[in-house]
């Protein structure tokens, strides 16, 4: 009893030194955190592999990634409080620019750091339909249409649903021409076609496609990918909408905390091979959409349909830093449109 | 009755067992670490607003309505856990039958069970294509996604607290007391509701306030049943949950601060009728 007191203790006081105290000085090698989102799982461990094996050729170093999955606020969230996180890869900008003002352990300038707004691949939002499509789901318009169930996640909660509220706001911008009011109207009645709001990505697929609950789900492109993979691609139609907006996900080094575990070399490295032809190419693989295009072989983009991509710098918006107040903070435009539904 | 009051608030009991002061201690700092600190946390964070700032968002409707639903589904939840807890505890209790021992097992499962977990499920047998939920459907009852889909979920995880507590209690009771009720001409209902539920009253209620207060926290299993949305069923929990993704902290804390005021004053009240019920049908006293 005592021994394996004694042990539980002694395993214990290991696991915490090697968990908060020095990742970078426990062993010689080097170990980078990645603290990510929830979508990007399958995409990271296989990046990780294909940058410890170059790594190891370039420097004869072994580098272990370690990732953390969660909801992109709560992840930022976690690095605020002190996860010591080398870097971050999140859904939204605005996560980082969280992390920059409540703690900052981000310099400012990290959007300019890497290449393309430090956006490595992106996504965009498409329209998963039942199969034969039996509502005739083609665009924004269709979603308002009487007996349509929308089914999106929170935008309070989730990242994927605020670029979700984005792309119909986009849409309902250029088809009033601008008036803020009539927009206003046409994205509060779009979340009043919505029975379920979940609180993630993940959690309004299974919404969907499990319960099978409303007749579109609003998802990320890779996620849609995803769905198609899993249940069979007898199932579900990916509606790609004539008009929807370019998420960026993007990177950045933790500067605080890689120069307090001297791991900067490493974790610039890291996020710098997402912008090599191999990184680029997983991320294709993945069903995201490369920056750099031109670096991946063609058969890897076919899966890509085109689409008329509305960005967050488009002046509609004016970029995270003010759309993220503007929109989904509390009192914001979000809270304003749904606030009819408690007249009902 | 004077001298029996005073001795009530003598520090110092004399016991054959050592270590009053000890124990006081450590039981003080445990609290003071555990509990104290943490939750004054809560009053600190949420004093950074001003009473003003404070006010409009305890005030604020949606805040107004989560804090509705999350404590009335709460109440919902604990009566219908009473009343069916104390079924089961008296089947547990009072028969032996095969099997018994394996259904005494199951009743502390949701203490168990991740609560995430239990939600998952019990939207998929809810949900309208589940196996529980197409059969109700054609009635127009409507569970997951639904106000009644959070009591539902409340029920779940609060079952165990109920019958734990009244369990032991009705252990206690012994048949003959039965008996004698029957001997003496009582009917089976008056048996029932004047001689065995007075007994249980206190640990009812002992087992109401814990699944309540289970109830009023629960987060994990009620979003993936209730449906979420705002004004019908967004749980307190949740919204603070919001104001935290919007990197709104006080925000956040000044809920939590309204929760935590109104449970404690109905877990106090509880705690009234509570010593007022054991006075009254005292038992073992």
């Amino acid at each position: 009893m005592t021994i394996s007191r004694r042990s539980v203790i002694l395993s214990s006081i290991l696991g915490a030194t090697v968990h908060f105290g020095g990742l970078g000085f426990a062993f010689a090698d080097t170990t980078l955190l990645n603290v990510s989102y929830d979508p990007t799982r399958e995409f990271y461990k296989e990046f990780n592999a294909a940058f410890a094996a170059k790594w190891k050729a370039d420097t004869g170093e072994t580098v272990t990634i370690q990732n953390s999955h969660g909801g992109s606020g709560k992840q930022a969230r976690a690095v605020i409080d002190g996860l010591e996180a080398d870097v971050v890869t999140l859904a939204l900008e605005s996560d980082i620019n969280a992390i920059v003002e409540n703690s900052g352990k981000i310099a400012k300038d990290w959007r300019t750091r890497f290449e393309h707004n430090s956006a490595p691949y992106t996504s965009t939002i498409v329209f998963l339909v039942r199969k034969g499509n039996p509502k005739g789901i083609k665009d924004w318009g269709d979603l308002v249409k009487e007996g349509v169930e929308v089914i999106t996640p929170n935008p309070k909660t989730s990242g994927g649903a605020r670029w979700n509220y984005l792309a119909a706001w986009a849409w309902a911008h250029g088809q009033y021409g601008g008036d803020e009011a009539k927009i206003k109207t046409y994205v509060g009645e779009l979340f009043q076609h919505v029975p379920v709001l979940d609180t993630g990505a993940r959690g309004s697929t299974t919404t969907f496609a499990q319960r099978q609950l409303g007749d579109v789900l609003l998802a990320w492109e890779n996620e849609a990918f995803l769905v198609g993979k899993e249940f069979g691609a007898d199932q579900f139609e990916t509606v790609i909408p004539p008009q929807s907006i370019l998420a960026e996900p993007p990177v950045a080094v933790v500067d605080a905390n890689v120069d307090a575990k001297g791991t900067r070399k490493a974790a610039e490295a890291y996020l710098g091979y997402l912008y090599s032809q191999e990184g680029q190419t997983i991320a294709a693989r993945n069903f995201y959409r490369p920056s750099k295009p031109e670096l991946v072989p063609p058969a890897e983009l076919e899966r890509f349909a085109k689409v008329n991509l509305v960005t967050i710098d488009d002046p509609i918006f004016g970029g995270w830093v003010k759309a993220q107040p503007y929109h989904f903070a509390d009192g914001g435009v979000f809270d304003q449109i749904y606030k009819p539904a408690s007249s009902n | 009755m004077a001298a029996s009051h005073r001795a009530g608030w003598r520090l110092r009991q004399p016991s054959v067992i050592p270590g009053f002061g000890l124990t006081l201690g450590f039981t003080i700092v445990y609290l003071t670490l555990i509990i104290l600190i943490p939750l004054s946390g809560i009053a600190w964070r949420s004093a950074e607003l001003g009473w003003s700032d404070f006010w409009a968002i305890a005030t604020d409707e949606r805040v107004v309505k989560s804090l509705e639903i999350s404590f009335g589904a709460s109440l919902a939840a604990a009566a219908v856990n009473t009343v069916f807890g104390i079924i089961v505890a008296w089947v547990l209790v009072r028969y032996r039958f095969p099997g018994r021992r394996i259904l005494d097992a199951i009743v502390d499962l949701p203490f168990a069970l991740p609560t995430a977990v239990a939600g998952i499920s019990l939207a998929a047998i809810y949900a309208p294509n589940g196996w529980i939920g197409q059969l109700l459907a054609p009635l127009g009852i409507k569970v997951a996604f639904t106000p009644l889909g959070i009591v539902v979920a409340l029920i779940f995880i609060g079952l165990p607290f109920v019958v734990r507590t009244v369990q032991p209690v009705m252990e206690e009771i012994d048949t003959e007391v039965e008996e004698a009720a029957a001997t003496l001409g009582a009917s089976r209902f008056q048996t029932v509701f004047r001689v065995l539920l007075p007994g249980l009253a206190p640990a009812m209620l002992t087992g109401f306030a814990l699944a309540f207060a289970r109830a009023v926290g629960e987060y994990g299993s009620v979003i993936f049943i209730a449906g979420n949305i705002p004004y019908v069923s967004e749980i307190a929990p949740l919204l603070i949950v919001i104001r935290l993704e919007e990197f709104h902290y006080a925000g956040a804390t000044a809920i939590a601060a309204v929760m935590l005021v109104l449970s404690f004053v109905m877990l106090f009240l509880i705690n009234l009728i509570q010593a007022w019920s054991r006075r009254r049908y005292g038992h073992g006293a």
